[in-house]
């Protein structure tokens, strides 16, 4: 094991920078640029049982140290990315990446990541829970510690791979959903999805976002997602991976210090793609500063 | 694509709010007219993408608009000040298509463009045709620069104030082999409702990252799939644009 590495979940990575979903394609865009192979892992496209178009545009809004989304989850569905995205990305990528999964009913979760189960490039699956539940009133399983449960059910019975539960920032309290998950049989937590947040044009005076509202994310969140972190990883017993804002080498070493075990990194790399290379780059010589000799070393220091 | 840093070598305004700018730094990634780069502000978070007008060696030429903050920013940059520069960005006008006698329609701050591309096509030989749109004579630019290139210029503003009064699609040729177009999408589809041949249209939305990565500035085409503007655009072609309302 090197320096820099970590075990997530019982599968070793390089180092703890993983590209976060929707900020990095299906990978392969991404090798023309450079070798993505320096990557820990990464997480792919927010992926669903049919294709998606996703929201109307604009989707996307400048704020300070920051930006807003509502792209709606556009993708081009489990059949599409098993048959062409996932062969493109072997070409260039030959470590275990994170398969992201989104879905709108218990049924579209379970059917999702069955199929992406039987894919031997997926290490991980990591579920995003913020979406809307179509059969319980449009109101986000992550919202609720019961819905939330409920989803890691579902999933947990169609996998033998490690099931990472992705949740939102827009609750009361976090703890409880992370706790509910844990107990359900996740094998981990990441944290945070986008905060919901919106912006209107002076010159139209209407929101900027074709949808209105969406996610907030960049700079600005990270001192809310790390405190998010540290609690999540004070309560329970299972592996974090820390987002939120992440955008250098010492917002990583943060984020481990806080109890995460990996950390994805997500709007940094729409304002500079090589921003992952960067970090990882970066890192050696900002933990010799901090006297880190080990990277896991920091990790459970902070745990219970 | 490109991540590099540009120095400011000169800026001029054009006219009350349309500003030239000229920045000094590695071209080696622009391959063809209708290409935009991403610039990044002080301050800013996201990039501000803007079309590549002139490329000459290590300067290359941006004409743009002051609208917001950004554009209000970059428009008080300095000779000597740097910026980082994201080059090589989208899929522009293939010169290939044009045909004897192209015809270049431009409206307002669409103009800029086109003048890499009329000079690309005359470069190449061709009769190259060109309608400049502007709402008033006071916002007109760039008119005596097609002209020194050897273009067919025709001018019209909505107010009749210089030119032919009216829209772009009241000036245009009889014969023309293929059109270019860049400009406000009412202007683009009235041009696309009015055209008798191919043509390739470049269109704006507001972008995320502008290489593709963040899905934000997607659109539908007439095939059923979709394109990204700042990838496989920001030039489509005039058969797989699905105009949406």
């Amino acid at each position: 094991m090197g320096r820099l590495s970590v075990a997530l979940c019982g599968i070793e990575l390089d180092n703890p920078v993983i590209p976060a979903s929707g900020t990095f394609g299906y990978g392969w865009e991404f090798a023309e640029l450079y070798d993505i192979n320096i990557l820990g892992s990464f997480s792919f496209k927010g992926t669903t049982r049919e294709p998606r178009f996703g929201n109307p545009t604009p989707r996307i809004a400048d704020c300070t140290a920051g930006m807003l989304n509502a792209v709606g989850l556009q993708n081009p569905g489990v059949d599409r990315v098993i048959d062409t995205e996932l062969p493109k990305l072997a070409k260039c990528f030959q470590k275990p990446v994170m398969a992201n999964v989104s879905g709108f009913s218990l049924e579209d979760y379970a059917y999702t990541c069955a199929r992406l189960d039987k894919e031997p490039q997926v290490g991980w699956l990591e579920v995003n829970v913020s979406c809307p539940n179509v059969h319980g009133g449009g109101m986000s399983f992550g919202t609720d510690p019961a819905a939330a449960a409920g989803v890691v059910r579902a999933v947990k019975a169609v996998t033998t791979k490690p099931v990472i539960i992705k949740l939102t920032p827009n609750v009361t309290d976090i703890v409880a959903v992370a706790k509910a998950c844990e107990q359900a049989g996740a094998d981990g937590v990441s944290l945070i999805n986008t905060l919901l947040g919106m912006r209107i044009d002076l010159k139209t005076r209407k929101p900027i976002l074709a949808n209105t509202m969406g996610g907030f994310s960049g700079p600005a969140v990270f001192p809310v997602a790390l405190r998010m972190v540290w609690q999540v990883s004070h309560a329970v017993e299972i592996p974090v991976v820390g987002m939120g804002g992440v955008s250098s080498a010492e917002d990583v070493l943060e984020m481990l210090m806080a109890g995460a075990t990996a950390v994805e990194v997500g709007a940094a790399n729409l304002v500079d793609p090589f921003a992952c290379r960067n970090i990882i780059q970066s890192l050696p010589e900002t933990m010799d500063r901090y006297g880190i000799e080990r990277i896991r070393d920091i990790i459970s220091e902070n745990r219970r | 694509m490109k991540d590099s840093i540009f120095t400011v070598h000169r800026q001029r305004a054009l006219t009350d709010s349309v500003m030239e700018l000229q920045l000094r730094g590695d071209c080696s990634a622009i391959t063809c007219p209708g290409q935009f780069v991403n610039l990044r502000l002080e301050g800013l978070y996201l990039r501000r993408p803007i079309s590549v007008c002139n490329l000459d060696g290590e300067l290359l030429t941006l004409v743009y608009k002051i609208v917001g903050k950004g554009t209000v920013q970059l428009s008080q940059m300095q000779p000597g000040q740097t910026l980082p520069v994201l080059t090589g960005l989208g899929n522009g006008y293939d010169t290939a298509l044009a045909g004897e006698r192209p015809l270049l329609i431009g409206g307002g701050v669409g103009v800029p463009p086109l003048y890499l591309l009329a000079r690309t096509l005359r470069a190449e030989g061709k009769t190259v045709q060109v309608i400049l749109g502007f709402n008033t004579a006071s916002e007109c630019f760039y008119a005596e620069e097609f002209q020194a290139l050897g273009c067919e210029l025709r001018i019209t503003t909505v107010d009749g104030s210089a030119g032919t009064k009216g829209f772009v699609t009241a000036a245009l040729p009889e014969a023309y082999s293929h059109v270019y177009t860049c400009g406000p999408e009412p202007m683009l589809r009235a041009v696309y409702k009015s055209i008798q041949t191919g043509g390739s249209f470049s269109f704006e939305k507001r972008m995320g990252c502008g290489f593709g990565a963040c899905m934000g500035c997607s659109c539908k085409t007439v095939t059923g799939g979709y394109k990204r503007i700042c990838k496989e655009g920001p030039v489509l072609q005039k058969e797989e644009i699905l105009w949406e309302d």
